[in-house]
């Protein structure tokens, strides 16, 4: 009770820290995210395109993958320096892996005799892959973002040991002070209902983008 | 209007899937390329859109050399229907059938006006523009692929089995209203199958083939009377061959004259009354003028017996009737096929001439058999 009390204290004085803080953060996993969309969709198409390429590519950033959260921050702060350019680019590694593989997974899955009546109705390379791939495949590349999103809000937190900021750094001065549990709530809650929200809003949007919006049921389409 | 000329295909490791195949087809004909899987009717066709690669020889279309065009001016210039229909399923009906003209640069407007022409042209209503392919059930999704490649209003159409994964009923419907919009809009269409029925009964001309090769071009008639070889006797089937004698051609000559019939007018009672007479369960009910105009048969009777009524209220109105001068292995199919019992015999106007019933068809097939026996089925 002397805990939520406190939260509650914490709050009422520092909601504007809070909030700039829930700021930062989100913009850090948003930028992450965004930067590795913009390399990793189009990367994903490519692997797509040509098979023996996605081996590698999915190998190395599988790699990527397995290094710990804090390990990365190191390394990278020591080419990078600190601060929350070092963070919004581990955030990128991060968010390569699920959305190349979603983009992959995605065009790989465009039922073949789409392509077939598309190819053979005269649609060029690209026309095929506007109008055909992509629109069907974006509901599943919406999928490798909601991923991405949501590991990158996590991972933020750990940003604050570089100077980062975030809510990671009201989560440290918890820990930092005796009997910080108010303030590492303060911190942790913040970043776990920003996590749900955004898995929510990502799952909404991907629903959305289903093919055939009006659909009643999604049986497949075969007499 | 499509000329093939010594065009071979040999597929990476040495696949002869088409071998030296020459062929002439001319504007408006409906040729239906038929034969076992891996025969190379598929990929005979792809090869005149280019969807396969041609290894030898040359394809021309109006004397062009489809290899000197460019091979999406091409394709947009060629209809083409696939078997998995292939509908995107993210796009309307109208934005589905209006993709070429799309991929043309037509106006938008146009290209709806264009969508909403042709959804009349198979009796389907307007609203279906707006819908998404999923809403449509498989013979309906199939008519508007069929659309689809009409709509940039090519001369010619490619169609891989586009009925083949229909159900048989669906199917025969889309068959006749296809190639009554064949024959109406004059394409030359290239079909390809591996039905037989479907070949007799959509085919300007067949032409059959086995590994790579043609073995035989002709006429349904052509090749039903003079099967070339034993290969394309065995793919038409025995039963086929029946009804190929020469002097059993039409409805009309194996009918029975004098069917069991009743004027519309008529009570009940005064049907029964024939039934009894004549011994049967069912009579055709027709006018003064002798215009067939419906059916009933003891049950139709016995629901309706307390009633004062006339026949003319209680009648079945929806009966299948054959024209007099059709073919007789037309229908003798659809009689085994669609299991009925009979079938009404009628001219151009509907005036009843006789009946064709299952007893007349075992008499041909017993015929067939025993004529078989002495081998002299064909030739009498």
């Amino acid at each position: 009770m002397q805990t939520l009390t406190e939260l509650w204290n914490y709050y009422a004085q520092n909601y504007t820290y809070v909030w700039e803080e829930f700021y930062k953060h989100f913009l850090m996993s948003a930028y992450g995210v965004l930067f590795a969309a913009i390399i990793a969709i189009p990367l994903g198409i490519l692997i797509a395109r040509y098979g023996k390429l996605s081996k590698w590519v999915i190998s190395i950033t599988n790699v990527i993958q397995t290094i710990p959260a804090l390990a990365m921050l190191a390394v990278l702060m020591l080419v990078l320096g600190l601060g929350a350019n070092t963070v919004i680019a581990s955030l990128f590694l991060y968010s390569l892996l699920p959305i190349i593989r979603n983009t992959y997974t995605g065009i790989l899955g465009v039922d073949k005799s789409l392509i077939d009546s598309g190819r053979g109705m005269g649609m060029t390379k690209f026309q095929l892959l506007r109008m055909v791939e992509l629109p069907l495949a974006l509901s599943v590349i919406m999928a490798g973002l909601r991923t991405a999103l949501v590991v990158a809000i996590s991972i933020a937190t750990i940003g604050a040991f570089i100077g980062g900021g975030g809510l990671g750094s009201i989560i440290i001065r918890g820990t930092n002070v005796a009997d910080g549990t108010a303030i590492i709530l303060a911190g942790a809650i913040p970043t776990a209902v920003m996590a749900v929200a955004a898995d929510l809003i990502m799952g909404w949007l991907e629903k959305r983008l289903m093919p055939g919006r009006k659909q009643k049921k999604s049986q497949p389409r075969t007499a | 209007m499509l000329t093939f000329k010594n065009v071979s295909k040999v597929y990476e490791g040495g696949t002869k899937a088409v071998n030296n195949l020459n062929l002439e087809i001319n504007k408006g004909e409906f040729i239906v390329f038929i034969g076992p899987s891996g025969c190379g009717k598929t990929t005979t066709m792809k090869m005149v859109n280019r969807l396969i690669d041609i290894s030898d020889g040359e394809i021309l279309i109006e004397g062009e050399n489809i290899r000197n065009k460019d091979v999406v001016e091409l394709r947009r210039s060629i209809g083409y229907v696939i078997q998995q229909i292939g509908l995107f399923p993210h796009m309307t009906i109208a934005e589905n059938i209006a993709l070429v003209p799309k991929l043309l640069k037509w106006p938008e407007k146009k290209r709806y006006e264009r969508a909403k022409e042709l959804l009349k042209l198979v009796n389907m209503d307007p609203e279906y523009l707006d819908r998404y392919p999923n809403e449509l059930s498989g013979g309906q999704q199939q008519r508007i692929g069929v659309l689809r490649a009409l709509a940039a209003n090519p001369p010619l159409i490619l169609m891989d089995e586009p009925f083949g994964a229909l159900d048989p009923i669906t199917k025969d419907n889309l068959q006749d209203e296809f190639k009554n919009l064949q024959q109406n809009l004059g394409k030359t269409i290239v079909f390809v199958t591996h039905d037989m029925d479907e070949a007799i009964k959509l085919a300007d001309r067949i032409v059959i083939m086995r590994s790579g090769e043609i073995v035989q071009v002709g006429t349904p008639d052509e090749i039903l009377r003079n099967p070339a070889n034993e290969f394309v006797e065995n793919f038409l089937g025995k039963h086929r061959l029946i009804g190929q004698r020469e002097n059993l051609q039409t409805v009309e000559q194996i009918m029975y004259s004098d069917p069991s019939t009743i004027t519309e007018n008529e009570t009940l009672s005064e049907a029964i009354k024939i039934m009894k007479d004549r011994r049967v369960d069912s009579l055709l009910v027709v006018d003064e003028e002798n215009v067939l105009k419906g059916i009933i048969d003891l049950e139709m009777i016995d629901k309706n017996k307390r009633k004062n009524v006339t026949i003319s209220q209680v009648m079945d109105t929806s009966f299948y009737t054959v024209k007099q001068h059709v073919l007789l292995r037309d229908t003798v199919h659809k009689i085994l096929r669609n299991d009925m019992r009979y079938a009404p015999v009628v001219d151009e106007d509907n005036h009843l001439l006789g009946i064709i019933t299952r007893a007349s068809i075992v008499s041909i097939v017993y015929d067939s058999i025993w004529g078989d026996d002495s081998n002299t089925v064909l030739s009498v």
